[in-house]
């Protein structure tokens, strides 16, 4: 006795559910990439002002509650903000008193190389916009990159952003510390 | 005479649809892989500022986010900037507790490598942000991550 063949699925409406899906997950799909600038908050001090840090290896950084800037006690501006903080940031090998102290540092892959002390210390206020105080943020972060950029130009040939290994990353790192220090907020009055 | 002339026309023969379900399937594979569903709903006005070094913010399991903004409701909760912790608006005092909360659903190993991402309207000022900051010094979740949009800071 010949088996009847089962008759076929029709498959016509496959494509239709299919779309059904795929229109569910069109819309619910979100394909933004989370981008931000990324920091290290200090672990809380009881005492502040406990470190002295002396005066020459300090960049002050002040926004007021006008978005306005005081870089190093005299009024700044965001355009040449980048500039300063790197020409702070950039070790001076003969040393130089009105300049951050330089200290020499053995770094594996590098050598002996002269890394500056500087810290740069900003300080905001409770008024200051989240818009400034971002854009700030930027310029300082810039100057490290550049500073970065030229350092892995000179011993690797490539920029920061390009390197693999994760040596040369890390000897960048150790070499181009990013040292942007947050004031212990105090309370000027109210907002 | 026309002997050989079909009846059928000259119109074009129907494509074959049967591979159809297999490319719209493979379409749909790839958004369901891709797929992030929105876990909260967005209670504050986000209006990310902008900044040219931005960085990737990898390992999306590891990350937390505390929004601040003026809430989108003017009319219920006013134009004052808000902190929004998971669902709903919160206070100061109550990101420790969030923080923890947060912890406490990762992995063991993970707990040192939350970062907690500020997503904070450009307007806010930086009153509410400090505070949110000290808070989460106190709580011992240091690594943050200002939220910006990749683009020309403007000024």
């Amino acid at each position: 006795m010949a088996r009847r063949a089962s008759p076929e699925i029709n498959a016509g409406s496959m494509a239709d559910i299919a779309f059904l899906l795929l229109i569910f997950f069109l819309v619910t799909t979100t394909m933004d990439v989370d981008t931000g600038i990324t920091r290290r908050l200090p672990p809380p001090v009881d005492q502040p002002d406990d470190v002295k840090i002396k005066e020459r290896n300090v960049l002050n950084v002040l926004v007021n509650k006008n978005d306005r800037l005081m870089v190093d006690g005299k009024p700044g501006d965001l355009a040449t903000l980048k500039d300063v903080a790197k020409r702070f940031m950039t070790p001076v090998v003969p040393d130089d008193p009105s300049r951050p102290e330089t200290e020499m540092k053995t770094i594996d892959l590098l050598g002996d190389i002269p890394t500056s002390k500087g810290v740069i210390s900003l300080k905001n206020d409770r008024g200051t916009s989240y818009d400034m105080y971002i854009n700030v943020q930027n310029e300082l972060a810039r100057a490290f990159n550049e500073l970065k950029d030229e350092m892995s130009q000179n011993y690797f040939g490539v920029k920061f952003d390009q390197l693999i290994d994760e040596d040369k990353i890390d000897a960048i790192n150790d070499a181009v510390p990013v040292r942007v220090s947050e004031a212990e907020p105090e309370s000027i009055g109210d907002k | 005479m026309s002997k050989f002339k079909t009846k059928k026309g000259k119109g074009s023969p129907a494509i074959n649809t049967s591979s159809l379900p297999d490319i719209i399937f493979m379409l749909l594979f790839f958004f369901m892989v891709t797929t992030v569903m929105r876990e909260v709903t967005l209670r504050v006005k986000m209006k990310l500022p902008q900044a040219t070094e931005v960085q990737k913010l990898e390992k999306k399991s590891l990350v937390s986010y505390i929004y601040i903004g003026p809430p989108t409701n003017v009319a219920k909760f006013g134009t004052e900037s808000r902190i929004q912790l998971n669902d709903q608006f919160a206070r100061v005092e109550d990101v420790p507790e969030f923080v923890a909360r947060e912890r406490e659903a990762r992995n063991e190993a993970d707990r040192n490598f939350i970062t907690t991402s500020l997503k904070v309207n450009k307007d806010t000022k930086m009153g509410v942000v400090t505070d949110v900051k000290q808070e989460l010094r106190k709580a011992g979740a240091f690594r943050i991550n200002y939220s910006t949009l990749k683009g020309k800071a403007k000024k």
